[in-house]
C-alpha cells in the first residue's frame, strides 16, 4: 500500500497563516503609486470641492502589469471545444472567447483594468504630495480649526464623558479626602474627650459611667468606619505573605465634575468662496486639474477660518449662470467671452443670499485670458465692486502651453486698472504653479488685514 | 461544515491508496494537509509551497483569487498537489467526504506522474520544500539588508519574472558542452567558405558571444554582465531555479490532469461506494471532466485522449471486450487510420493500460497530442479553430477558422499543439552581446507566423535593459514588416519599422 498521512486541520496554525499579509500591502502600495501617476485625470473628473472627507470615490487604474514577451493576436489562432454545431466563418457569442481555458498567469495578455475605493481624504493627500505642497501648510489645510462657538461657562455634576474635567474631578475628590482627614481627627478629638471624662468620673454613679462608655464605643465604631475610607484597599493586604497594599483613596460618582458649555451666536463665522470661470474655451483635463485644485485649495483654506463655508460656481461666456459643481467643470459654452457678465452675476448673488455684511466672502476668477475688448471698462467697473465687497479677489490666468505672446491676456490690463490691496492676478502655467499662485494670493489677506 | 469523522476519511484513504497500489501505479509517500479555504487561496497564490519568497505579485494574485472567489466567480480547487518527495497535497476541510476521497484518489494520480515521467527528472523533489524555504530565506536576508532594501529587491524580482520563460523548454535534450559548440561553429565555416577559408573570420566567429543563438536569458545575462552585483546574480539564479522547477508542469499539464482523472475514476469506480456516495461520484466526475465551451479543460482532453488509447490497443487485442460507446470509437479511430491518413498506433500487442503507463512515462503534453490525438478523437471533443478579429463595430470577437469534422482538422490540431504548455510563448534568442561594438545585446524573435504583442515587448524589453545595463535591441515581425525595437542607456524606447520586402 502506498504510505499516507493526513494531517488534521489547526486551528490556531490558521489563524497565524496569513502569509500574503506582507505582499498584499506591497500591492497596494504599487497601486496607489499608480493613482498617484493619474491624480490629474482623476481629480479633474471628480467633484470634490466641498464634499465630506469619508467621500468614497471609485478610481478606474490600469492593473499593475506583470510584462512578459507574449503573442498577440495576429496570426495566432486558438483552439476551443464546442458543441458540434460550429461552422467555419461562424462568428462566436459575446462571452465565448472570454473563456481562454487555463493559461498560465501571465502568458496571455489581457486588458486588466479594475476600480479601486479610494477615500477622498486620501485622494486629496495624493494631490497635495502630488502638488508638493510644504508639508506644515498641508497639515494646517487638512486639520480644520475652526473657531468653535461654543464657550465653557463652568461645570456641573451630570454630563458625558468626553466633556469630563479631568481637574476638577481630581480636585474633588483631593476635597472629599481632605473632609475624611478633617472627620478623623475630629472624632480622635472627640473621644479623648470622653475618654477624660471616663477617668475623671471614676468615682461618679454607675449609669453616667455606663452612658459614658457607649459614647466611647460609638466614637471609635465611627472611627474605624472613616479610617476604612482612607485605606480602603485593606482586602488586598495579605498577612500570610506580609505584603500590605498601598493605601487608596478612589473616586467616586460624586466627584466626577463636567464642563458645561453654551452656544454662542457669531454671525461672523460665514463665509463663501465664489468660483468663477470662463467657460467658453475648451477645458482639457490640464486645465480642469489645474483649476479644480486651485478652487480646492482656496475652499480648503477658508474652511479652516470659517464655521460655515459654502461654495458658489460662476460659470460664464457672455452671459453668466449658477451651476454645481460638476457642470462647472464639464459644460463648455462656446462663444465669445464677457468676464463683467461672471462678475455681476456674482455680485447679484451676493446680493441675494450671501450680504458682505453678515458673509466673508472670497471670489477667484479662472480664465485662459480671453475678453471682447468692448468689455473691459465694465469688467474693470465689476471688478472693483467685488474687491469692495469681497476679503479677498483673485484673477487667475491658466495657460497649461505657457505664456504665448500671440494669445490674449488680461493680466496687465487687471494690474493697470485695478489698484486694491485685496485683489491679486496671477499666472498659473502648470501644477508646479499651483502653491506659490495660491500662497501669493493669500499673502493679499495678510497684507488687508 | 464537514460530514465525516477524521477516522472515516482515513479509513477511505487506506483503500483506495490499496487500490492504487494494486492498479500499478507506483508513487512518493503521500502527505495530505487538511486546510480551510483562506489558506487554500495563501498556497493558491504561492503554487502550493509552503514557504516561498516575498513579492507583491503574490499579494495581487492573492487579492484577484480572493475577489473571484468571494463574488463567486470561481470556485475553489478540490485539491493542490505538489511535485515533492514526500508528496504534499492539501484537501479542503469543507468538503464532502466522497470529495475528500476523489481527491485523494486523484492526487495519487498525480503523485505517480511525477515521480515516473521524464520531464521531471530533474526536479529533485526530495529538495524541493527546503530549497524553496533557502530562496525564501535569502531573499528575505536581502530585503533586510540596509545596503539593498526591499525597493531594489523588488525591481530585482520583476524584471527576473518579466524573463523567466524565456528559457530552454525541454530539459531533456542535452546542452551541447562549449567544445562541441566550437567543433560546429568551425565545421560550419569550413563548409560555408569552401575555398575562401579564411582565419581571421574564423577566429572572429569563434569569438562571438554567445557562440550560438542563446534563449536562457537570465543566466546569460547573469554570466555575462559583470556589472551585477553577488545579491543580483543570487536572485537570478534563484528565479531561474524556480523556473526550471515548474517548467514539466507546464509541458505536461493536459496529461498530468487526464492521467489523474484516468485514475481517480478507476479508483473509485473499484471501491464499492454506497449508492449517495456513488451517486455524488458521478456527479463530481463529471463536473470536472465537463467541456469549457470556447476553451480547453485539460482534464477533460487527457481523459478522452487517454481513453481513447487505452480503446485503441484493447481493442487491437479484441474488440468484443469493448463496451458499445468505446467500440464505436475504435471503429472510427481505424476508418480515420484508413481514409484520413491519421498517424496510426503501433500497437504491438501491448494491453491499453499498459500502454498507458508506457506513455506517462515518455511524453510529455506536445508528443502525447501530436501522436495520438487523431481527428475521431478531435470530432469527438468538437475541437475547433477560431481566431479574433474586429467586427465592423470594432468589438473584438472570435471567429471559426475550421472544425473538426472537415479536412480543416489538421489546421485545428497545428493550432492546438502551438497553444499548450510553453508552446504559446515565443522564443526569443540573444544572437549577441556585443552588437555594434559598445556592449548592446541583440536579442531576435523566432517566429513561427505568430507575432510579439508589441506594447508588452517594449515593456519586457525595458527590463532586459535593467538587467543588461547598456543598450537593448530586440528584432521582430511585426504587422508583417521588420521592426527593431531598442531601449538605449538612457532607457529610452523607441521603434523603427522596415517596409515589408
Amino acid at each position: 500500500m502506498i504510505e499516507f498521512v493526513i494531517r488534521e486541520w489547526q486551528p490556531s496554525e490558521a489563524q497565524r497563516s496569513d502569509r500574503s499579509a506582507g505582499d498584499r500591502a506591497r500591492h497596494r502600495q504599487k497601486v496607489r503609486e499608480a493613482i498617484r501617476e493619474n491624480i490629474a485625470d482623476i481629480i479633474a473628473e471628480e467633484s470634490i470641492i466641498g464634499r465630506n472627507n469619508d467621500k468614497i470615490i471609485k478610481v478606474p487604474i490600469r492593473g499593475i502589469k506583470e510584462y512578459r514577451f507574449v503573442y498577440g493576436d495576429n496570426n495566432n489562432p486558438q483552439v476551443g471545444e464546442g458543441n458540434g454545431d460550429e461552422q467555419t466563418g461562424q462568428v462566436l457569442g459575446q462571452g465565448d472567447d472570454q473563456q481562454q481555458g487555463e493559461g498560465q498567469a501571465g502568458d496571455q495578455k489581457g486588458v486588466d483594468y479594475y476600480e479601486t475605493d479610494v477615500s477622498l481624504e486620501e485622494l486629496i493627500d495624493i494631490m497635495f504630495e502630488d502638488l508638493e505642497l510644504p508639508f506644515q501648510e498641508r497639515k494646517k489645510l487638512r486639520n480644520i480649526e475652526t473657531d468653535s462657538n461654543r464657550k465653557k461657562i463652568g461645570y456641573r455634576k451630570k454630563g458625558v464623558r468626553s466633556n469630563l474635567s479631568h481637574y476638577r474631578t481630581a480636585l474633588e475628590r483631593v476635597r472629599r479626602m481632605q473632609g475624611v482627614k478633617r472627620r478623623l481627627a475630629l472624632l480622635e478629638q472627640q473621644i479623648e474627650e470622653v475618654e477624660q471624662l471616663l477617668e475623671s468620673t471614676r468615682d461618679v454613679k454607675s449609669d453616667v459611667r455606663i452612658n459614658y462608655s457607649k459614647e466611647l464605643a460609638f466614637l471609635r465604631d465611627k472611627h474605624a468606619e472613616t479610617q476604612a475610607l482612607l485605606n480602603s484597599n485593606a482586602d488586598d493586604s495579605d498577612a500570610a505573605t506580609g505584603t500590605v497594599a498601598a493605601p487608596r483613596f478612589p473616586f467616586r460618582e460624586s466627584d466626577l465634575r463636567y464642563h458645561h458649555h453654551r452656544n454662542k451666536l457669531r454671525p461672523e463665522s460665514n463665509a463663501v468662496v465664489m468660483c468663477i470661470m470662463d467657460t467658453s474655451g475648451s477645458m482639457d483635463t490640464l486645465k480642469k486639474y489645474l483649476a479644480r485644485s486651485f478652487f480646492f485649495l482656496l475652499f480648503s483654506f477658508v474652511r479652516t477660518k470659517y464655521d460655515k463655508v459654502e461654495v458658489v460656481f460662476v460659470a460664464h461666456s457672455t452671459e453668466a449662470q449658477e451651476v454645481t459643481e460638476e457642470e462647472f467643470f464639464t459644460k463648455g459654452q462656446s462663444g465669445g467671452t464677457y468676464i463683467s457678465s461672471g462678475y455681476n452675476k456674482a455680485l447679484e448673488i451676493m446680493q441675494e443670499r450671501y450680504h458682505p455684511s453678515l458673509w466673508n466672502v472670497y471670489a477667484f476668477h479662472c480664465s485662459d485670458g480671453d475678453n471682447f475688448p468692448n468689455d473691459n471698462q465694465k469688467t474693470a467697473e465689476a471688478a472693483l465692486e467685488l474687491c469692495e465687497h469681497c476679503n479677498l479677489f483673485g484673477y487667475g490666468e491658466i495657460k497649461p502651453n505657457g505664456k504665448r505672446s500671440y494669445e490674449n491676456s488680461m493680466l496687465s490690463f487687471f494690474e493697470k486698472n485695478i489698484d486694491a490691496d485685496n485683489f491679486r492676478s496671477l499666472l498659473i502655467n502648470g501644477k508646479e504653479d499651483i502653491w506659490n499662485a495660491f500662497r501669493d494670493f493669500l499673502s493679499a489677506e495678510r497684507g488687508a488685514s | 461544515m464537514r460530514n465525516y469523522q477524521l477516522q472515516d476519511l482515513h479509513d477511505w484513504a487506506e483503500r483506495a491508496s490499496a487500490m492504487a497500489q494494486e492498479f500499478g501505479l507506483d508513487c512518493f509517500p503521500q502527505e495530505f494537509e487538511i486546510c480551510d479555504h483562506e489558506q487554500m487561496l495563501g498556497y493558491m497564490s504561492y503554487s502550493g509551497m509552503p514557504s516561498h519568497y516575498p513579492h507583491w505579485s503574490y499579494g495581487k494574485q492573492f487579492e484577484k483569487q480572493k475577489t473571484m472567489y468571494d463574488y463567486g466567480v470561481s470556485g475553489l480547487p478540490y485539491e493542490m498537489v505538489i511535485n515533492s518527495n514526500p508528496c504534499l497535497a492539501y484537501l479542503m476541510r469543507d468538503n464532502s467526504l466522497l470529495l475528500q476521497v476523489l481527491t485523494i484518489a486523484h492526487v495519487y494520480g498525480h503523485n505517480d506522474f511525477f515521480k515516473n515521467n521524464f520531464t521531471f527528472a530533474h526536479t529533485q523533489p526530495e529538495y524541493v520544500l527546503p530549497s524553496f524555504k533557502m530562496h525564501a530565506d535569502r531573499i528575505r536576508g536581502y530585503v533586510e539588508d540596509p545596503g539593498i532594501g526591499i525597493e531594489r529587491v523588488e525591481a530585482m524580482i520583476d524584471a527576473a519574472h518579466a524573463l523567466s520563460l524565456q528559457c530552454r523548454r525541454n530539459m531533456q535534450i542535452k546542452r551541447s558542452s562549449p567544445d562541441q559548440v566550437r567543433e560546429q561553429i568551425i565545421r560550419n565555416y569550413e563548409r560555408e567558405a569552401g575555398d575562401n577559408y579564411d582565419e581571421d573570420e574564423l577566429r572572429r566567429r569563434l569569438r562571438h558571444n554567445p557562440p550560438a543563438p542563446e534563449e536562457n536569458l537570465l543566466e546569460f545575462i547573469r554570466d555575462n554582465n559583470p556589472e551585477l552585483a553577488e545579491w543580483q546574480r543570487d536572485i537570478i539564479s534563484i528565479v531561474v531555479a524556480q523556473t526550471r522547477y515548474f517548467i514539466p508542469q507546464m509541458e505536461t499539464k493536459i496529461m498530468n490532469e487526464g492521467w489523474a482523472s484516468y485514475w481517480h475514476h478507476t479508483i473509485m469506480s473499484s471501491l464499492d461506494l454506497p449508492q449517495d456516495m456513488h451517486m455524488e461520484f458521478l456527479v463530481r466526475h463529471a463536473q470536472v471532466l465537463r467541456p469549457h465551451p470556447g476553451g480547453l479543460n485539460p482534464y477533460h482532453l487527457g481523459y478522452k485522449v487517454l481513453n481513447a488509447i487505452r480503446i485503441w490497443y484493447d481493442g487491437a487485442i479484441d474488440e468484443k471486450t469493448l463496451r458499445p460507446d468505446e467500440h464505436s470509437l475504435f471503429v472510427k479511430m481505424r476508418e480515420d487510420f484508413e481514409r484520413r491518413d491519421a498517424i496510426p498506433f503501433d500497437t504491438r500487442d501491448v494491453s491499453g493500460t499498459q500502454k498507458l503507463f508506457q506513455v506517462r512515462e515518455a511524453d510529455r503534453d506536445k508528443s502525447f497530442l501530436r501522436q495520438y490525438l487523431t481527428p475521431a478523437i478531435m470530432e469527438d471533443l468538437n475541437l475547433f479553430e477560431f481566431e479574433h478579429r474586429r467586427n465592423h463595430r470594432g468589438q473584438r470577437v472570435g471567429m471559426v477558422t475550421n472544425t473538426s469534422n472537415t479536412e480543416g482538422w489538421r489546421h485545428v490540431k497545428e493550432s492546438l499543439l502551438a497553444n499548450i504548455g510553453t508552446e504559446s510563448l515565443p522564443v526569443i534568442k540573444i544572437e549577441d552581446a556585443g552588437f555594434d561594438g559598445v556592449g548592446t545585446l541583440l536579442l531576435r524573435h523566432y517566429s513561427d507566423g505568430r507575432e510579439l504583442e508589441a506594447s508588452y515587448a517594449q515593456y519586457t524589453l525595458k527590463y532586459v535593459k535593467q538587467l543588461w545595463h547598456r543598450a537593448v535591441r530586440l528584432e521582430a515581425i511585426i504587422a508583417g514588416k521588420e521592426t527593431a525595437f531598442t531601449v538605449d542607456m538612457e532607457g529610452k524606447l523607441d521603434t523603427k519599422q522596415r517596409k515589408a520586402a
